[in-house]
């Protein structure tokens, strides 16, 4: 082994706790960094791919065919901003009914010719283009076993179309495709003849930028003529799923990882050095290079960042796996794993960052001019406590403990060091406590309807006739069955609710409204904005729909349903980021122009107090079931998501708090080290073991005291700045009870939390301390 | 009371072979002023470590006002010294962070000694030793024989049964080292007991009552002066 090899062997030996804080520092950041990293790729690189194949456009704008001229359609490719277009291709939206007769979910339907163009370039999975009138192309996603090609798909009051192929488009232009010339024959009496554009812009980055493209159109085409526009932002959100929202969060953990390891990093190479400047003067006086003692110091940091790395890294992709098997799911593509370049990059990263912090006290050391590195090798500079002894000797405090408070201001950088660790474990502990309970809060945000312990389902319970429709509840069954619940004893009250599948004009696809009937304040969705709607004409709204339709709380929109346009005021935004964050609230009786209305086919009901829901439920279903109706227990299945990134959040404070910990056990025992002979000297004029621990412990305190006062809003600020960019990435705004999560009394306890991690951390030492051979020590001099 | 110190066959060896110190067996009585001298590495750090409870012997007993330090656990060895003994080293081992008052009131505050009385004791001490007027300076800037009053005051601030000295003269020059053993006189004279280690004959000789000569751990001679305190 070389010289240089034994030096550093003997250093990194030697210093077995620095070794393992390096350690523990570098594998908690590279496998937060990895998780991180390698979610965003995963989340999003399919759509990229698929976007960047296709062609996508930035933009996919509805237009009113009665409204503007093919030339004006055509004259918006020329317009500023816009590097590519096409288009017009019709549209129409059809309501198909499957084999079985039940009405499905309204399809928006394009004609063009063939898949391919300049734009959306449609990737034809199977089967062949539409080549004539009666031949449709479905989407990949489609049921196969439902519609396979060379089946038909009959249309409401429409021909009967044969499925002839299966094609997929990434920007989710339409729904399904026809040849150009079908169109006209499949659009429902009266409906708007609409028209589909593509664009793609010169700067189309963020949601801002899109905003003024869309301005832009809007000013080239006739007015009223732009219906809707979809983004590909707002369809990458929908497409980059659940795991989006974990990337921010994972984000944050990972820097504030990153954050630690540097002062980890620098700290002990600053303290290994600074203990043992004698040692070093004599390496120099041995003959030992400049160079050779900043790499020897280097390496001492090093060998242990490099294990925490490849400890990190394998920690990471385990990590990762349940997150992207997610991800997996939600685009269907098989076999996601941690991207080979993030688990490359992440540790080059890492060990680039180790090097650095490691560097800049080793260069110190380097510098040392070897006659100074003998002569001041174990004398402490004087002077710098003393302003800070003078001050705290005067505290009525027992001597030890005034002893150790001041201490800390003889080592201001040591002291600094350890006081981050601190904030930084602090900090980390108050993010996650404040985001374990925006989970719990997201949650129950998102089942309203918990203070409805009973729901009574009143449809859909018999088998569908064959080839009919599926039974319908009557208007006289229905208030039957009201009239039951509210008979019963022990109901407080009741509302109904009923589903539907409705267009807004300008959107490809259809949207969930939900309809409600009665008083359905209980299960009233957490406001964001405005309130719950009071009555007809009124609807409440998620964050995204507003963004996707570019409404506003207080604009009014349109939606279809079976061909009858409804006109709905938005009074409320609500937090719902279910059914892709577009479902709408409404009262039942705003729908009551549809054609047969819309049959209410469950009640929520809730309970007087101490009323037990199963008791409830025996009682009322004796009266219910003759009627058709059975009443169940309402039970909301708690996301798996949700406790993933909980237990997440756990392991990767815990890992955060016990560096820190580690950092101050570090800091307090190169001080307990340094000290040695003074402590000897203490002990010798009498100073008793428990003193002596009593004089250490002091000398944490006032860190840990001051690092909780930072670090407890230093994590509250993160986490109130992280929770908004997580519902961001997610789609949603967030209502106060899921942000303001943080109570008095918690941040106290977390505050003294700083105080627990210093305590902690300097136990150790200050036993070693007490028991330190005071003869031995003496004998130092 | 009867002695001060009791050594009976104390014995203190490290590892294998010939311990480093005895067995030795010996007596001191209050007021008695002892010179232990001997060659370098004969012991006499050992010994006094023994008497002063920072370390214990590998045989034998230690009886220090009537105490057996050898059998005492690590606190009340710790009260023994803050109350029993002061020690006095060679290279003062003073805490540069506090100022000479405060290097001297330490013991008395750790021995809870109340905050007034401390104080007055500190100043008595300081005025009798010739440095009250370095009370607020910081020992970095004091002269060697300065400091070693200092570590004598910080010594005698609980009133100690026994003054123990490890070449307190060793790291000073003649004028220094002749103050101090006009200090170590005075005391002795006072009645204070006092251990002195030293290699310094002349020393030993000034302001010992009596003095013994260690060689390879054992008592070479042990001579009581003829001239009276
Ligand atoms: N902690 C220890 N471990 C091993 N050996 C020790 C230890 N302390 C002292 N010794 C040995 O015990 C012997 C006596 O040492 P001691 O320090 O008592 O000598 P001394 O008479 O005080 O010498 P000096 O005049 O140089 O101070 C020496 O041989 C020394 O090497
Ligand atoms: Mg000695």
């Amino acid at each position: 082994m070389s010289a240089l090899g034994r030096v550093v062997r003997s250093g990194v030996g030697r210093r077995r706790v620095q070794t393992l804080v390096v350690a523990l520092a570098t594998l908690m950041a590279v496998a937060s960094a990895v998780v991180a990293g390698s979610l965003m790729v995963a989340s999003s690189a399919p759509f990229d791919h698929a976007f960047a194949r296709q062609h996508g456009p930035h933009l996919i704008a509805q237009v009113d065919g009665a409204k503007a001229s093919t030339g004006q359609l055509a004259a918006t490719g020329h317009v500023p901003g816009v590097t590519a277009s096409a288009g017009p291709y019709d549209t129409a939206v059809i309501n198909a009914q499957d084999p079985n007769g039940m009405r499905m979910p309204e399809l928006t339907v394009a004609g063009r010719a063939t898949p391919g163009g300049a734009l959306d370039d449609l990737t034809l999975d199977s089967g062949r283009w539409a080549a004539k009138p009666g031949e449709i192309v479905l989407p990949t996603g489609f049921p196969p076993e439902i519609f396979p090609l060379g089946s038909s798909l009959r249309i409401q009051g429409g021909p009967v179309l044969t499925v002839v192929g299966r094609a997929q488009s990434v920007s989710e232009s339409a729904d399904a495709w026809v040849t150009p010339g079908q169109i006209s024959a499949l659009r429902v009496a009266g409906a708007p003849v609409t028209v589909e554009m593509f664009y793609r812009f010169a700067s189309a980055g963020t949601k801002a930028r899109l905003t003024a493209d869309r301005a832009t159109l809007a000013a080239a085409l006739p007015p009223g003529a732009l219906l809707g526009t979809r983004s590909y932002l707002d369809t990458k959100l929908s497409a980059d799923g659940e795991s989006a929202p974990f990337v921010p969060f994972l984000m944050a953990f990972g820097v504030l990882g990153l954050v630690m390891s540097v002062i980890i990093v620098s700290s002990v190479v600053s303290g290994a050095v600074g203990a043992s400047l004698r040692r070093i003067g004599i390496l120099k006086a041995v003959g030992f290079t400049p160079g050779q003692v900043v790499r020897a110091y280097v390496a001492q940091a090093l060998v242990p960042a490099g294990v925490g790395v490849v400890l990190g890294v394998v920690l990471g992709n385990l990590l990762a796996l349940p997150l992207l098997s997610d991800a997996e799911q939600v685009y269907g593509s098989a076999g996601l794993s941690v991207a080979w370049w993030v688990d490359l990059a992440v540790p080059a990263v890492a060990l680039g960052v180790v090097v650095i912090a490691a560097l800049v006290p080793a260069l110190r050391a380097g510098r040392l001019r070897t006659v100074e590195a003998i002569a001041i090798g174990r004398a402490p500079s004087t002077g710098r406590g003393q302003w800070a002894h003078r001050a705290v000797g005067r505290l009525p405090l027992p001597r030890a403990v005034t002893l150790g408070l001041a201490s800390p201001f003889a080592r201001p950088v040591r002291t600094a060091a350890m006081l981050a660790a601190v904030v930084f474990g602090t900090a980390a502990a108050t993010f996650a406590v404040g985001l374990a309970s925006s989970l719990n809060a997201v949650a129950a945000a998102q089942h309203p309807d918990a203070a409805t312990p009973v729901i009574v389902l009143a449809g859909g319970l018999g088998p569908p006739a064959p080839g009919g429709p599926p039974p319908r509840i009557s208007a006289a069954d229905g208030a039957r069955i009201r009239s039951a619940i509210q008979a019963q004893p022990g109901t407080e009250s009741y509302y109904g609710t009923a589903f539907t599948q409705v267009t807004v004009p300008g959107l490809t696809g259809s949207i969930q409204a939900q309809l409600y009937q009665g008083d359905s304040r209980p299960g009233a969705y957490e406001m964001i904005a405005g309130h719950w709607f009071t009555g007809a004409g009124q609807a409440v709204v998620p964050t995204h729909f507003l963004d996707v339709t570019g409404t506003r709380v207080g604009d009014s929109v349109t939606v279809v349903d079976q061909g009858v346009s409804v006109r709905l005021r938005i009074v409320g935004e609500a937090f719902d980021p279910g059914a892709d964050g577009m479902r709408l609230h409404t009262d039942v009786s705003s729908f009551a122009s549809v054609k047969e209305g819309i049959p209410v086919d469950a009640y929520n009901v809730v309970l007087k107090p101490g009323v037990s829901a199963v008791d409830y439920i025996e009682k009322v279903n004796a009266v219910l079931r003759p009627l058709g109706a059975q009443a169940v227990p309402n039970q909301d299945s708690g996301g798996s998501l949700l406790v993933v990134l909980e237990a997440m959040a756990a392991l990767l404070t815990l890992m955060l708090v016990a560096v820190a910990g580690l950092g101050v056990l570090n800091s307090v025992m190169l001080d307990t080290r340094e000290r040695v002979h003074d402590l000897g000297v203490c002990k010798a004029i009498g100073m008793s073991p428990r003193q002596t621990v009593t004089m250490v412990l002091a000398s944490v305190v006032g860190v840990g005291v001051a690092g909780g006062i930072i670090g407890v809003p230093v994590g509250v600020a993160l986490h109130d700045y992280i929770l908004p960019v997580m519902g961001h990435a997610a789609g949603t705004r967030l209502t106060p009870r899921i942000v303001s999560v943080y109570h008095a009394l918690e941040l106290v306890l977390l505050g003294l939390g700083g105080v627990a991690i210093a305590v902690l951390g300097a136990t150790l030492p200050a036993g070693w301390a007490a028991k330190a051979r005071t003869a031995a020590a003496l004998r130092t001099e | 009371m009867g002695n001060l110190i009791a050594l009976d066959r104390t014995t203190k060896g490290y590892g294998a072979g010939a311990p480093a110190l005895g067995p030795l067996t010996f007596t001191v009585e209050p007021g008695e002023a002892l010179a232990v001298t001997g060659p370098s590495g004969s012991g006499k750090s050992t010994l006094l470590n023994l008497v002063a409870g920072l370390d214990k012997p590998t045989a034998g007993t230690v009886t220090v006002d009537g105490l057996r330090i050898d059998q005492l656990g690590e606190h009340a060895l710790a009260r023994f010294r803050r109350e029993r003994i002061g020690m006095v080293f060679q290279f003062f081992n003073l805490l540069d962070d506090l100022t000479v008052a405060d290097n001297i009131l330490l013991p008395a505050q750790l021995a809870g000694m109340p905050r007034a009385k401390a104080a007055a004791r500190t100043s008595e001490l300081m005025e009798t030793l010739g440095i009250e007027d370095h009370a607020g300076a910081y020992p970095g800037r004091l002269s060697g024989g300065e400091r070693q009053r200092v570590a004598v005051a910080r010594a005698l601030v609980n009133r100690p049964a026994l003054l123990l000295a490890d070449e307190p003269t060793g790291a000073l020059d003649t004028t220094s080292g002749r103050d101090v053993r006009e200090l170590l006189i005075d005391l002795h004279r006072g009645g204070q007991t006092i251990v002195l280690v030293t290699h310094d004959l002349a020393l030993a000789e000034a302001c010992a009552s009596r003095t013994v000569h260690l060689v390879d751990g054992h008592v070479a001679f042990d001579q009581t002066a003829e001239v009276a305190r």
